[in-house]
């Protein structure tokens, strides 16, 4: 695809008012389906979690699973929104072949949920409020598989196959209304905002909210307006977005490249576009017209939603800590500076570090380290740091890191290795030999050598100078290849020099 | 000996079987004999099941035995193919789905294995339950087993005609607008619509899923009961199941049959679907039964339903409607037919050339009209407007049945039509249902008995009647009555006035 | 009299992914307008005080226990598929973007 025209962020903000609108898909971990009784599974072999309401067998009829319509409503509060007394699913009727009955069971104009609001925090302390139009129940389709063409993307596929293990896993999709006023915070509000529908359905433990493997999902509409006007401009709407990064890149992106069509005396297409992570591009997708005509009507098959208000009140009660009380609570509970703290909300890994304090380890560690070496690998791969390791495996190597077994630089070796898929990291320690040599007749006998070859060394050292024992550290070091505790090391250097 | 088998009802056979004074397997083999003999004229079965005689023999084992088995254990049955059945091919009529095996049995007849019936086979329809006439079956037309020239209604034509030919006693049908009632009425048999949601859907091929209702079909009104009886209850795996405890409709239509008389029974007469536009026989037949009633001690009351003149219309907006969404499944990717155009082409293409070739003029019809229907723009106009007059036909219903028990209607307009007499015109087979439609539109219960034989054309005449959602016992006290009165007016059940051999160029 | 062309009919026969031939298209545009014309009727009395009814004999919260239950094999699952490769449904290329 040929490289679009950008026109310099800056530069763009000041001719143009980006306007953003988010449509966020929720994949619910319950057991079993929306509307059958399959596994609700990832990584299954193919086309096994089915009963013949996946496959819209003829005569199959769908029943709606009462823990997704749970979940669905105190997803609903914890936005903020209005529970709807009476809600209905409706058809959408269009032809895929990943969906099995070529019409998704969606909700139209009766949702489940209404008009609320999510608090959000950024990076610069800004507090934004995004206003939530609607949130509603749907099903998932299946997965297809391109075959044949050079890059096993849908150009130039030979044939595709399809899997329907995902087809019919519960979705909630969170719909904003038009967010303004974000200005050059814009991109930053995507993403922020994506990042606390992530740590809201973590909390309520009703997503595995994995973006890498679709469990949370984001299409961002953007649009421009030229300053002073009052009309929406026409919006374009990108879609597979995820990673919490690539929300906000794709975001700027647009603006950009919106901006300099407009610039030029172009106009805008209503579209689809699609995101590449490797490009960090967007590209056209299908153009929206009126030829996208879902005809909508009620679900036969299906009887309305009708929550008693008991139940409501009952789920309300239930609901977690919001994010942003949850972050301040935090924030004090780990005695954290607002740099340090912000560090861990910017790379959108509050849960992690959380989660890795719960297991007992000390909170600047753990913040150390996610924010650290495993930030820095993922921005390297362009993933989501939580994707790469687990908090148990993460405290599994500070432990050995304070029982002594590993020093820092080990423990990084240690952490791309589990991340690599090595296995468990006392394991590696193992198979690898990386552990620290804590046996002080082997240190002592290489300080040993090293003072010897460095007389002078030797001698300033006994004049006081103890500085100069950076040399000899140095060359111990160098001679165990890393696998040493420098503070140890020290230790023993200042000692045999004083005999 | 197997002449005797065929003429004996489902309640019948099943006290032969019970006393052991037959076997499941001879009763089985004896109407299969049957449909060899005579369905070759008549058309019925798409498919017959050659499990059959294995199955009933392990039924007269479990009863040789000693084990207690149900009612009706050892009964054969016929299937209408809009059913998905494990063993035998299910294609609801169309070549979209021509040898297609269900990994998985309708409720329903998963519940009349457990009962022991016996599956005969699979009955022809209009292709996907579109039709009055079998005439839209991808399959060739079923036949009237009282004359051959003439139709066996509609969409359920290969039930009726297989119990109306004594190839079944019973057989399941569905009815969307009166797919099981109408094909009763040219058949001279008995055909019983629930109320809907008594009976499960799940395993019937939907055509339009708000009025589909799966029932059974017969040559007693005792018969459809003990089958009904069968087949309802709630089923957690069809979401618009009731959960209702039924009465036994057996023990309805048996207290029916012992009843002296119909004294203090309101009867509502629908001004709306019966007179001038019906054809004479039919008309006889129904006055004829009026005065039966009357005679009886029922009172008639003139019913004015304002809004039933709307009711073909709402139909045929909301079934196309629903239909062509129900059946953008069929789309060669998981299940039957594939056409691949010439020169390959994309999924589209193929999705495109396989809906042309394996659906019916009928089908596509629909499904043309039903997309329009829901298109943008044409909502409310049509859809909407549609399910507004629902709420009218259901007032109209509710304000009836306060002044009446039940109503009754002429089944339909006339009797069994000749092959090809209303192909060319969609309209007027669609005003064929005007009768049957409202029932649909409501959801309540409904069911027609053969009541006369009309003079003109010597074809069976049937008589509907409806009651409120839910009093579907009413309808099998009150139609056993009249069918015990008939009989004993005429000397012997009515099917025994159903010509022996099918008959062919004419009945009389 | 409605207002079904023959491009409106091409349309929903592409909407409806039949590919319907010229003859067909012809004459199903004369019998719509003809059926339309006579189903448009139920315009004349509803009104905007009639409420929809879309279920017959109304239910609601009609659920199911998250409990996994009725599960098909794969061989089951393929087993009346037109053409299936590795435990997936084939289909040809597909044309266009993913939705």
């Amino acid at each position: 695809m040929s490289k679009a025209k950008l026109m310099d962020f800056e530069k763009a903000l000041e001719l143009f008012e980006p306007v953003i609108g988010l449509e966020v898909h929720v994949e619910l971990n319950t057991k079993t389906k929306m509307f059958s009784s399959a596994p609700n599974e990832f990584g299954s072999e193919p086309n096994t979690n089915l009963t013949p309401v996946c496959l819209g067998l003829p005569g199959s009829l769908p029943v709606v699973n009462a823990q997704a319509v749970r979940y669905s409503i105190s997803l609903g509060l914890a936005l903020g929104c209005e529970i709807s007394p009476s809600s209905v699913f409706a058809r959408k009727n269009y032809f895929y072949p990943d969906m099995a009955k070529n019409y998704q069971i969606s909700q139209y104009d009766k949702p489940i949920a209404e008009n609320g609001s999510v608090e959000i925090e950024l990076a610069n302390g800004r507090v934004v409020h995004v206003p939530i139009e609607r949130a509603h129940m749907e099903e998932d389709a299946g997965k297809l598989t391109h075959v044949g063409g050079s890059t096993g993307r849908i150009q130039g596929a030979e044939y595709s196959l399809v899997d329907y293990n995902r087809a019919g896993v519960p979705l909630v999709e969170i719909v904003t209304r038009p967010v303004f006023g974000g200005e050059a915070d814009t991109p930053a509000i995507a993403s922020a905002y994506v990042s606390t529908i992530r740590d809201i359905v973590i909390a309520l433990g009703i997503s595995d909210a994995r973006m890498d493997r679709g469990n949370l999902r984001c299409d961002a509409n953007v649009s421009l307006r030229p300053r002073g006007t009052e009309k929406l401009g026409t919006r374009t709407e990108t879609k597979n977005v995820n990673s919490l990064r690539s929300v906000e890149r794709a975001v700027r992106y647009e603006i950009q490249r919106q901006a300099a069509i407009l610039a030029d005396g172009g106009s805008i297409l209503q579209e689809t576009r699609h995101w590449h992570e490797d490009t960090g591009a967007t590209s056209a997708g299908r153009p929206k017209s009126d030829a996208d005509d879902y005809r909508y009507f009620p679900e036969p098959d299906l009887a309305p939603v009708e929550p008693s208000r008991e139940l409501i009140e009952e789920l309300r009660a239930q609901l977690p800590e919001h994010p942003t009380l949850r972050r301040r609570r935090l924030k004090a509970e780990w005695g954290f500076s607002d740099l340090e703290f912000q560090d861990i909300v910017n790379s959108g890994l509050l849960t992690e570090v959380e989660t890795t304090v719960a297991i007992g380890v000390e909170p600047q560690a753990a913040r150390k380290w996610w924010t650290g070496e495993i930030a820095r690998i993922a921005n390297e791969r362009g993933v989501d740091a939580g994707s790469l390791i687990t908090p148990a495996n993460l405290a599994k190597v500070v432990a050995l890191v304070d029982e002594g077994t590993l020093n820092d630089k080990l423990a990084r070796v240690v952490i791309g290795a589990v991340i690599d898929g090595e296995g468990e990291p006392s394991a590696i320690v193992q198979a690898r030999g990386l552990a620290i040599v804590s046996d002080d007749g082997a240190l002592i006998e290489a300080i040993d050598a090293a003072l010897a070859s460095q007389p002078d060394v030797l001698e300033k050292i006994r004049e006081g100078k103890v500085q100069a024992a950076g040399a000899v550290i140095g060359a111990v070091m160098k001679a165990m290849g890393g696998q040493a505790d420098a503070a140890r090391v020290r230790e023993l250097v200042l000692e045999r020099a004083s005999q | 000996m197997a002449s005797e088998i065929i003429d004996l009802t489902a309640a019948e056979l099943a006290t032969k079987l019970a006393a052991k004074e037959l076997s499941a397997e001879d009763a089985t083999k004896a109407h299969l004999d049957r449909i060899s003999e005579v369905d070759s004229d008549v058309r019925a079965f798409l498919a017959i099941n050659e499990h059959a005689l294995s199955t009933a023999r392990e039924i007269d084992a479990r009863r040789a035995s000693g084990e207690k088995l149900g009612e009706l254990a050892g009964v054969p049955l016929a299937v209408k193919d809009v059913l998905v059945t494990t063993d035998m091919p299910t294609t609801s009529g169309s070549k979209i789905l021509e040898g297609w095996m269900s990994p998985y049995d309708a409720t329903v007849v998963a519940r009349c294995r457990q009962a022991d019936l016996v599956p005969l086979g699979k009955t022809n329809m209009d292709e996907f339950a579109m039709g009055s006439s079998t005439e839209h079956s991808a399959y060739g037309p079923t036949r009237n087993p009282w004359n051959l020239d003439r139709i066996p209604g509609g969409s359920g034509g290969g039930s009726a005609a297989a119990v109306a030919a004594f190839e079944a006693p019973f057989a399941l049908g569905s009815d969307t607008g009166g797919s099981i009632r109408q094909p009763a009425h040219v058949t001279g048999t008995v055909g019983f619509k629930p109320t809907y949601g008594a009976v499960s859907r799940y395993g019937a091929i939907a055509l339009a899923s708000s009025l589909d209702q799966v029932g059974p079909c017969s040559r007693t009104v005792l018969d459809s009961a003990l089958l009904h009886d069968v087949i309802a209850g709630h089923d957690h795996h069809d979401s618009t199941s009731l959960t209702d405890q039924w009465p036994s409709m057996a023990a309805a239509a048996r207290e029916g049959a012992r009843a002296e008389n119909l004294k203090g029974l309101r009867v509502g007469v629908v001004k709306q679907i019966q007179g001038d536009g019906f054809q004479q026989g039919v008309r006889d037949g129904f006055a004829k039964t009026l005065e039966l009633l009357v005679a009886a001690g029922a009172e008639i009351v003139e019913i004015d339903a304002p809004h039933f003149e709307y009711a073909v219309a709402a139909y045929y907006l909301i079934l196309p409607a629903e239909a062509s969404s129900n059946l953008a499944k069929f789309d060669s990717v998981r299940f039957g037919l594939r056409v691949t155009p010439a020169g390959g082409g994309t999924v589209e293409d193929v999705m495109s050339a396989t809906r042309e070739a394996g659906f019916g003029p009928e089908v596509k019809r629909r499904i043309i009209l039903g997309t329009y229907a829901l298109s943008a723009g044409y909502y409310d106009a049509y859809y909407g407007s549609a399910q507004k007059v629902r709420t009218l036909i259901q007032r109209d219903f509710d304000a009836a049945f306060t002044q009446a028990d039940i109503l009754i209607s002429p089944t339909a307009p006339t009797t069994a039509f000749a092959f090809g007499e209303k192909t060319k015109d969609p309209l007027e087979m669609y005003l064929n249902d005007v009768t049957t439609i409202p029932a649909n539109l409501a959801g309540i219960p409904a069911m027609s008995i053969p009541v006369d034989v009309a003079a003109e054309d010597g074809l069976p005449v049937g008589l509907q009647l409806m009651a409120p959602a839910r009093a579907d016992d009413r309808l099998y006290r009150v139609s056993a009555t009249i069918e015990r009165m008939l009989e004993e007016a005429a000397g012997m059940p009515f099917y025994a006035r159903a010509p022996k051999t099918p008959a062919k160029g004419g009945a009389k | 009299m409605s207002d079904i062309s023959a491009d409106t009919v091409r349309h929903l026969a592409h909407l409806a992914r039949i590919d319907l031939s010229d003859d067909e298209v012809a004459h199903l545009t004369d019998e719509l307008r003809v059926i339309v014309d006579n189903i448009a009727k139920v315009g004349e009395v509803a009104t905007p005080d009639v409420p929809a009814t879309s279920h017959p004999i109304p239910l609601s919260n009609v659920y199911r226990e998250d409990v996994v239950a009725d599960v098909l094999t794969q061989e089951q699952a393929l087993s009346g598929a037109p053409e299936a490769n590795d435990g997936r449904f084939t289909v040809s290329a597909i044309l266009g973007e993913e939705q």
